[in-house]
C-alpha cells in the first residue's frame, strides 16, 4: 500500500483517538492553570509550560518548585525524578516502532510521550506508525495548552465543587487504560491490584511515607514491573506489549 | 538569587525532553532479552496504577466523593473502557456526591 496514504490514515486515526484525550486534558490542564496562577505565573506562562512539558504530575511538581522559589538545579532534579517513568515509556515505545525508523521521527515521536498517548500507542496492533502519535498529539497538545491558559486566566471564577470534580478526570483516564487491560489479562489484573496496594502502603507506613511521591512511583514501578517480568515473562507473540484496544 | 519564570520553564522543558528522547534515539534495535521486554510491557500498568491509587482519594473535597469517583471509574472502565466517558462520569459522580453530602 502507498506509504503516504498509510501515514495520513494513521494520522487521522490518531486524531480521532486523541479527541477524548484532549477533552480530558483540557479539564486537567484547567486545574493545572489554576495552580500555576497561585504560584505567580500568568496565563501565557502557564500555557507555554503546558505546550513545552505536556506532563501532568511533572508540571505540578515544577509549579511547586516555582512557588517555593527553588533553584534551577532543584527544578532539573525534580523534573527528572517525577518524570522518570517517561524514560521507561520511551524505552517501551522504541520497541514498538520499526527498527529502521528515521532519526527525525524519533525526535518528533519523543515530544508527545505522555501517559495517555503512550497508552493508546501501545494498544495499537503490531508495529506503531509514528503518524498515529502525531495525530493524537495534534489534537491533545492544543487541548492541554488551552486548558492551562484558560485555567490561569479564568480559573478563579470556577466554583470549588466544579474544581474538585474536574480534578478526578485525570485518574478516570488512567483507569480507562489499566482496567480494560486487566480485564483481558489476569496477570495484569494482579499487577494492578498489587501496585495499588503497595502504593497505598507507601503513603501510610512509617519511613516509607517519607519518600517523595515522585520517588515512590519510580521505586514501585521498578520493583513490581521487575518482579512481574521475572515471574511472568511475556511470550514472544505479544510484541511490544500490545494490549489490543476495544 | 532572583529566578525568572522563563528560565524555570526552559530548564524543566529541556530536562523532560531529554528523558523522552534519549531511549527513543539510542535504542535502535529490538531488545531480544525476554526479561527486559516483559519489564517494559508491565511498566505502564504499574506506573498508572500507582499514580491513581491512593492519590485519587485526596484529589477532591472529601474522601467519600473521591471513593465514589474511583469506584464508578473502575466499574465503567471495566464495562466500557472509553477514556472520555470514564473520565467525565467520574467527574460527574464526584460532583453529585459532593452536592449530596453538602
Amino acid at each position: 500500500m502507498n506509504g503516504r496514504e498509510q501515514n495520513s490514515r494513521w494520522f487521522l486515526r490518531g486524531m480521532k483517538d486523541g479527541v477524548p484525550i484532549a477533552m480530558g486534558y483540557f479539564a486537567v490542564a484547567f486545574a493545572l492553570g489554576i495552580a500555576a496562577k497561585k504560584a505567580g505565573m500568568n496565563a501565557f506562562q502557564a500555557g507555554a509550560m503546558s505546550a513545552l512539558m505536556l506532563a501532568s504530575a511533572g508540571q505540578y511538581a515544577a509549579i511547586t518548585v516555582i512557588a517555593a522559589g527553588g533553584g534551577y538545579v532543584q527544578m532539573a532534579v525534580t523534573t527528572l525524578i517525577v518524570n522518570l517513568r517517561y524514560l521507561l515509556m520511551s524505552c517501551a515505545l522504541s520497541q514498538k516502532v520499526d527498527q529502521g525508523m528515521r532519526l527525525g521521527h524519533r525526535f518528533a515521536l519523543s515530544y508527545p510521550i505522555t501517559d495517555e498517548i503512550f497508552g493508546i500507542a501501545m494498544s495499537v496492533e503490531g508495529r506503531l506508525n509514528p503518524f498515529y502519535n502525531y495525530g493524537a498529539a495534534a489534537i491533545a497538545a492544543p487541548g492541554w495548552t488551552a486548558g492551562a491558559f484558560l485555567g490561569a486566566a479564568a480559573g478563579a471564577i470556577l466554583p470549588q465543587r466544579v474544581e474538585n470534580a474536574l480534578s478526578v478526570a485525570l485518574y478516570g483516564m488512567f483507569l480507562a487504560i489499566i482496567i480494560p487491560a486487566a480485564k483481558k489479562d489476569k496477570i495484569v489484573a494482579g499487577i494492578v491490584a498489587v501496585s495499588m496496594l503497595c502504593s497505598f502502603l507507601f503513603t501510610k507506613a512509617p519511613v516509607l511515607r517519607e519518600i517523595s511521591s515522585g520517588m515512590q512511583i519510580i521505586i514501585l514501578t521498578v520493583v513490581i514491573a521487575g518482579g512481574a517480568a521475572y515471574f511472568f515473562p511475556v511470550k514472544e507473540e505479544t510484541k511490544g506489549g500490545s494490549t489490543d484496544e476495544s | 538569587m532572583n529566578h525568572s519564570i522563563a528560565m524555570y520553564l526552559i530548564v524543566a522543558a529541556a530536562t523532560i525532553y531529554m528523558i523522552r528522547v534519549l531511549p527513543m534515539t539510542l535504542i535502535r534495535r529490538d531488545i531480544k532479552n525476554t526479561f527486559i521486554r516483559s519489564f517494559l510491557h508491565y511498566v505502564p500498568y504499574v506506573t498508572l496504577a500507582v499514580m491513581t491509587f491512593p492519590a485519587i482519594l485526596s484529589a477532591t473535597g472529601s474522601v467519600y466523593s473521591a471513593w465514589a469517583g474511583f469506584i464508578v471509574g473502575v466499574g465503567l472502565a471495566y464495562v466500557d473502557g472509553n477514556l472520555f466517558r470514564v473520565a467525565i462520569c467520574s467527574c460527574v459522580v464526584v460532583y453529585l456526591a459532593e452536592l449530596l453530602c453538602g
